[in-house]
């Protein structure tokens, strides 16, 4: 593959090159001179390495040569949004300010943000570039643990969620950030950026569907930036079409004495890759990572955390859980980096994986780097299939065998959705959950 | 396979078990086990450690990690080891564990109001509704000194054991089984509580109702009074008897019976 772009810049241009070269000057902000520049260098740097392969020790188990065959167009001409009914992608009771990308780009008219307080800000990425793109400078030069998805979403990323908060302010309501993707081909590259100064608080749901809309390329970037003793929620809710290919980068710098809480669903997409990373820049910082990939038929999901412990006094939890069927395969790569004066480092990983079919695959890989002496480090990870006691315990409750193994496939999924702190979408997302297993409607007042 | 008792020839007996033979992983756990349970009998099995009554317990109820070498098992009358655990839960079948399985994320009343209507699909009756079975189980547990909270808990997650067992001795109150086996109910239970337990298990003792009590303890069976009590050491019941050989147990230990066997065994080699 990597050969295969090289040979083909010697010969004919690019074809991502060519992309950017016959959109470029239609983007948002292209009139802004910092940001054509990184624009160009993502572009630059992308188109020379081009697409990973699986000689690549981060792709090893993830295979994306497929991605280069599609026909993805970028930058559709039109401007007309699509009608959409978002309807179904909303959770009831949870009161969040909802803002709606469709096909990569804002709807205002689907959108529905509430009154916010004095110090947030609350846009879409294209309309500060286009009034005050100097609020972006900063964390759109940021590459810090970026990837060659990042480059290519740097080089295309049109739109996104833009939130600021100002020192010592708390959003009372959630931000539910919805990407909706209306027609196969599309490729869209969502740049989130979320700000969050001293004290400030936050949470927001990341939520990538499909409506009506089977093959096409989310490639989305969010950064977020915490400061000293504030606080950020972020769950990604990843429910792409069947064929889809999603794959996201999370890029989280905390300041002293920040939180940082993130839950991580994956249930769509026939391929997707979510890249989940923190780094402890100062002192005293907490983060604790939750995922759930609940996949079958041929689907592919792989995730990649990595929490850094650059200074003293962090503490990070990890727990991710992976329920694959038929076919599926997952990848789990957690790693903790301890670094040499993070001392009294406080960091745990785990990584459970239920295969519930014999051609269900899971690679996973916890990694532990520890440079400090005085730290408290575990990590673990178990493959497994149902329990067979629980089984029968169940069945001799005259349980069927079907229900049985849905109950208990629930409740090995369920310890994760438990630590989604809003209870609106807690519960819709255990009903999610449930519609996916067999004996749905026996399960309804399960938990 | 008839679900209630009224349909049974009168005489039949609840459960027959001839020579069972069973084992787990290649190794011979029963060895030729004969017990026969008739409708409003209660039979205590005790034994040492490791003979096999949980073994026995769990092969009555059909879990499939044990194997069943030889020998029959007739449960009113049919052939009890072809049906699924399910179906024998169904047809009047119960077994109170000697560990109950924690299952996180499953509330308890979930996993009681779906084993209770499963077992009522089954006889084609109407299934119950929350209210109505709320009703239920409130009255249940208050016969068992329960604490509501237990209900909208995982699964014996994080109960105490005392509140495990209370919790399968409301399953059973639940599912009105004509067989119920109880596989060390009374282990790990307070005084008040084995109490509490045993007033359970008196409730639901009837003329048309069986049970089959594993236990180590006289102390339940004072509660609990057995018509027989039987002896399971080596894979075999070695010896049966009366409600007075749990006190001849109790006193003298199992040391006299597996002598006393090891004499018939000799004679008979003679
Ligand atoms: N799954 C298994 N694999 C291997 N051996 C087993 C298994 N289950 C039970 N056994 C063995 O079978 C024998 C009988 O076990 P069982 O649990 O029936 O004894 P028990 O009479 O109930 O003992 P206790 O009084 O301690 O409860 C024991 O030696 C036990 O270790
Ligand atoms: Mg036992």
């Amino acid at each position: 593959m990597m050969a295969a772009v090289a040979l083909a810049s010697q010969t004919a241009p690019d074809p991502v090159a060519a992309d950017f070269t016959r959109i470029a000057s239609a983007l948002p902000g292209a009139n802004v001179a910092w940001l054509a520049k990184l624009r160009r260098q993502a572009l630059e740097r992308f188109v020379e390495r081009g697409l990973p392969t699986t000689r690549e020790e981060a792709w090893k188990y993830t295979n994306i040569s497929a991605l280069a065959k599609r026909p993805y167009t970028l930058g559709t001409k039109s401007d007309v949004t699509p009608v959409v009914d978002v309807a179904p992608f909303t959770f009831a009771d949870l009161g969040a300010h909802l803002v709606v990308f469709v096909d990569g780009r804002f709807s205002p008219a689907l959108s529905r943000i509430g009154a916010l307080q004095a110090g947030c800000t609350l846009a879409s990425v294209a309309d500060v570039l286009a009034r005050e793109p100097e609020r972006l400078e900063a964390a759109f030069a940021t590459r810090t643990g970026h990837t060659i998805f990042s480059d290519l979403n740097a080089a295309f990323a049109r739109d996104g969620l833009y939130l600021h908060l100002a020192a010592g302010v708390t959003l009372g309501e959630p931000v539910h950030a919805l990407f909706v993707t209306t027609r196969d081909d599309v490729v869209a590259h969502p740049r989130n950026v979320i700000v969050a100064e001293a004290g400030a608080r936050a949470f927001v749901i990341e939520h990538h569907v499909s409506a009506g809309a089977a093959s096409y390329f989310t490639n989305a970037v969010t950064q977020i930036d915490i400061g000293t003793k504030a606080s950020i929620g972020h769950c990604k809710l990843q429910q792409e079409g069947a064929r889809a290919f999603h794959i996201a980068g999370v890029h989280i710098a905390q300041r002293r004495s920040s939180r940082f809480e993130s839950q991580s669903i994956a249930l769509g997409a026939a391929l997707s890759r979510a890249d989940i990373a923190t780094a402890f820049d100062d002192e005293g910082c907490e983060a604790s990572l939750a995922g759930l990939y609940l996949v079958g038929g041929r689907q592919h999901v792989d995730h990649h955390t990595l929490v850094d412990h650059a200074k003293p006094n962090g503490t990070s939890r990890a727990l991710y859980k992976g329920v694959l069927d038929d076919g599926a395969r997952g990848v789990f790569n957690g790693k903790i980096i301890v670094r040499p004066d993070a001392q009294k480092t406080d960091a745990h990983l785990a990584n459970h994986n239920l295969l519930l079919s014999k051609s269900a695959e899971i690679d996973t890989k916890p990694e532990l780097t520890i440079d400090a002496d005085d730290v408290k480090c575990s990590h673990g990870a178990t493959v497994g299939q149902l329990d067979e006691t629980a089984l029968f315990y169940l069945r001799s409750r005259a349980i069927d065998p079907a229900t049985a193994r849905a109950l208990l496939t629930y409740a090995f999924a369920h310890d994760v959705v438990e630590r989604v702190p809003l209870a609106p979408l807690r519960t819709a997302l255990e009903r999610t959950l449930l519609a996916r297993l067999p004996q749905a409607e026996r399960l309804r007042d399960i938990a | 396979m008839p679900s209630n008792d009224k349909q049974r020839t009168s005489g039949e007996p609840m459960l027959v078990v001839r020579d069972l033979a069973v084992k787990v992983d290649d190794k011979q756990i029963l060895r030729g086990l004969d017990l026969t349970v008739n409708p409003g009998e209660v039979h205590a099995i005790m034994g040492p450690n490791g003979s096999g009554k949980s073994t026995l317990a769990q092969v009555l109820a059909g879990r499939e990690a044990f194997t069943v070498t030889g020998g029959e098992v007739r449960y009113q009358g049919h052939d009890l080891l072809a049906l699924a655990p399910e179906e024998r839960a169904r047809e009047g079948v119960f077994l109170a564990f000697q560990y109950p399985v924690e299952i996180p994320g499953v509330s308890n009343v979930y996993l009681l109001k779906a084993a209770v209507n499963a077992v009522r699909r089954h006889r084609g009756e109407q299934e119950l509704d929350a209210m109505e079975f709320l009703s239920l189980i409130r009255e249940k547990m208050k016969l068992l000194d329960m604490n509501d909270q237990l209900l909208f808990r995982s699964v014996n997650e994080g109960f105490s054991g005392g509140e495990k067992k209370r919790n399968e001795i409301l399953q059973m109150a639940l599912l009105e089984p004509a067989l119920a086996i109880l596989d060390e109910t009374d282990s790990g239970l307070d005084i008040d509580a084995l109490q509490v337990v045993s007033k359970g298990i008196n409730a639901l003792r009837s003329p048309e109702r069986a049970m089959v009590l594993v236990t180590h303890y006289q102390r339940l069976l004072d509660y609990v009074v057995p018509d027989f009590v039987h002896v399971l050491a080596h894979g075999r019941i070695v010896k049966s008897g009366g409600k007075e050989l749990a006190l001849e147990l109790e006193a003298r230990g199992y040391g006299w019976i597996e002598q006393e066997t090891a004499r018939e065994t000799a004679q008979a080699a003679k």
